[in-house]
């Protein structure tokens, strides 16, 4: 089937773009598209812990979820994205090779330490737009969280529930209303964030509307392609984020 | 670390902090001046007329920042007529262009801010101005608009800050903002760490500076919203 639609979307859009259209952007497009959902699924993920962190009685916990999404929400993320690109990979590489030389002098019977890493561009993009929308995502999910009706909560701990099955069998479904309209800003807001991997050399749609439009002459073109799509892939977002609205919404009244 | 890299730049920083907040305040202010026509437009209820606004901030909405900015700065060159235009001696510098992009950007976000807080005024306020004898486009100046000024104001801080973030991407394009500085002590020293994490900590100040300001702009445009002071004072004693 996938073959398919690559024979019929090369034969369909022979010649759009000078050729360019199809394989050439639509795969950047798909890259992007990809590193977004990768993204957003860390996001979501360190956005539950942060949420957790920030509500837990642990002051510890609170203050480093605390740090964690005040310091995320006041750097730029392309900062943020040189900070870990080619900070990270620094970082990881000093770690591994002080711990090879400790192994060593200690002569450990096993090998500790690792060689060179490369951290992929697509890694550390996937990395630092999750680690920033989670910061995003935490503060989302925390005022869902917030807006459960504190008797839902205690109704349960009535009927015996453990804190943990309180929270995955009433706070958290019943948080999801609530926090679907700031998450879908926020993956709106993400989705855009990931042209800025193209910056640290990902071959993204953005990255290859620049290649292309180098070698045609025109630029203008083909980052306006680029453009419609993101525009594209917000409209089909939207259709979905209002189904799911709805759908978390059902049997809540509405004037 | 290597901090003598760093103290060694701080002038190149300090002259990339100081671009970094003329871009933000000269876009800020360009922008609003954009944003308010827009709004008003975009707010009317025939379609033709909110038609083309609307699709304006659709569009700047939409769309990444870096790729506005690329279409306006490597774009433009694409048309002749731009290239043998006036405007190309200001186009071809990537400080112009980051400028517009930036403004119509912004522009676009506080539009749709603004847009919202004016659909949002009471219209008791609207009937009692009509009631007064004041046509359209006074109650917009007299009741609609500083109504709605007051309204978009927290929303207009966060735009504020998402403004001085996306103005790092002028760094991409070889301005020495704050970024540009990051990037180009990077590339002298190669140490990423400490150049970025430098750049870092400058922005949170920024942004630290702009959540101050508008915290006492609020208290002073939303001081009728303010709970009233808790020990009620007796009077007519």
């Amino acid at each position: 089937m996938l073959a398919d639609l690559h024979t019929w979307l090369t034969t369909a859009s022979a010649g759009l773009l000078d050729g360019y259209l199809y394989p050439f952007i639509l795969q950047g497009m798909l890259l992007t598209i990809e590193l977004a959902l990768l993204s957003l699924l860390l996001a979501v993920g360190l956005g539950i812990l942060g949420a957790l962190a920030r509500l837990s009685r642990s002051p510890i916990a609170r203050g480093i979820a605390t740090g964690y999404t005040t310091l995320i929400r006041g750097v730029p993320d392309i900062v943020l994205m040189f900070i870990f690109f080619y900070g990270g990979q620094l970082l990881v590489n000093d770690l591994g090779a002080r711990l090879a030389a400790l192994g060593e002098t200690w002569s450990l019977p096993f090998a500790v330490g690792w060689d060179y890493v490369e951290i992929s561009e697509f890694t550390a993009g996937v990395f630092t737009i999750g680690l920033i929308f989670g910061a995003y995502m935490a503060e989302t999910f925390r005022g869902a969280i917030l807006a459960v009706p504190r008797g839902e909560i205690e109704a349960g701990h009535a009927y015996g529930m453990t804190p943990f099955q309180v929270f995955t069998r009433i706070t958290l479904p019943a948080s999801v209303r609530h926090a679907i309209p700031g998450f879908g800003n926020n993956w709106l807001v993400l989705a855009k964030a990931t042209a800025l991997v193209s910056v640290i050399g990902l071959d993204d749609m953005v990255f290859r509307a620049g290649q292309a439009g180098g070698s045609t002459r025109q630029p203008f073109t083909f980052y306006l392609v680029v453009a419609v799509l993101y525009l594209l892939i917000t409209a089909v977002s939207d259709v979905v984020l209002r189904h799911l609205d709805r759908r978390y919404s059902v049997g809540v009244r509405r004037a | 670390m290597d901090v003598e890299a760093i103290v060694d730049n701080l002038p190149l920083y300090l002259q990339g902090t100081w671009m970094t907040i003329q871009l933000v305040a000269l876009s800020l202010l360009v922008g609003l001046g954009l944003a308010v026509p827009v709004a008003v437009v975009a707010g009317s209820r025939r379609v033709w007329v909110s038609a083309l606004p609307r699709a304006y901030i659709y569009f700047f909405r939409g769309t990444p920042l870096l790729v506005q900015m690329f279409l306006i700065y490597y774009g433009l060159a694409q048309f002749e007529a731009v290239r043998e235009s006036f405007l190309w001696p200001l186009l071809k510098e990537a400080y112009a262009c980051a400028l517009l992009a930036f403004v119509l950007n912004t522009g676009a976000y506080t539009a749709e801010i603004l847009r919202g807080a004016i659909a949002q005024t009471p219209f008791g306020e609207i009937e009692a101005a009509r009631a007064c004898g004041m046509s359209r486009a006074m109650i917009m100046r007299r009741i609609q608009l500083p109504s709605a000024f007051r309204r978009a104001l927290p929303a207009y801080g966060n735009e504020v800050i998402f403004m001085l973030h996306g103005s790092a991407l002028a760094g991409v394009i070889t301005i020495v903002d704050l970024f540009g500085a990051a990037r180009i002590v990077n590339s002298r020293y190669f140490v990423p760490f400490e150049s970025f994490l430098t750049a870092g900590a400058f922005y949170l100040g920024l942004t630290f500076l702009i959540v101050w300001g508008f915290k006492l702009w609020e208290r002073r445009w939303h001081a009728h919203l303010r709970a009233r002071d808790a020990t009620p004072t007796v009077t007519g004693r």
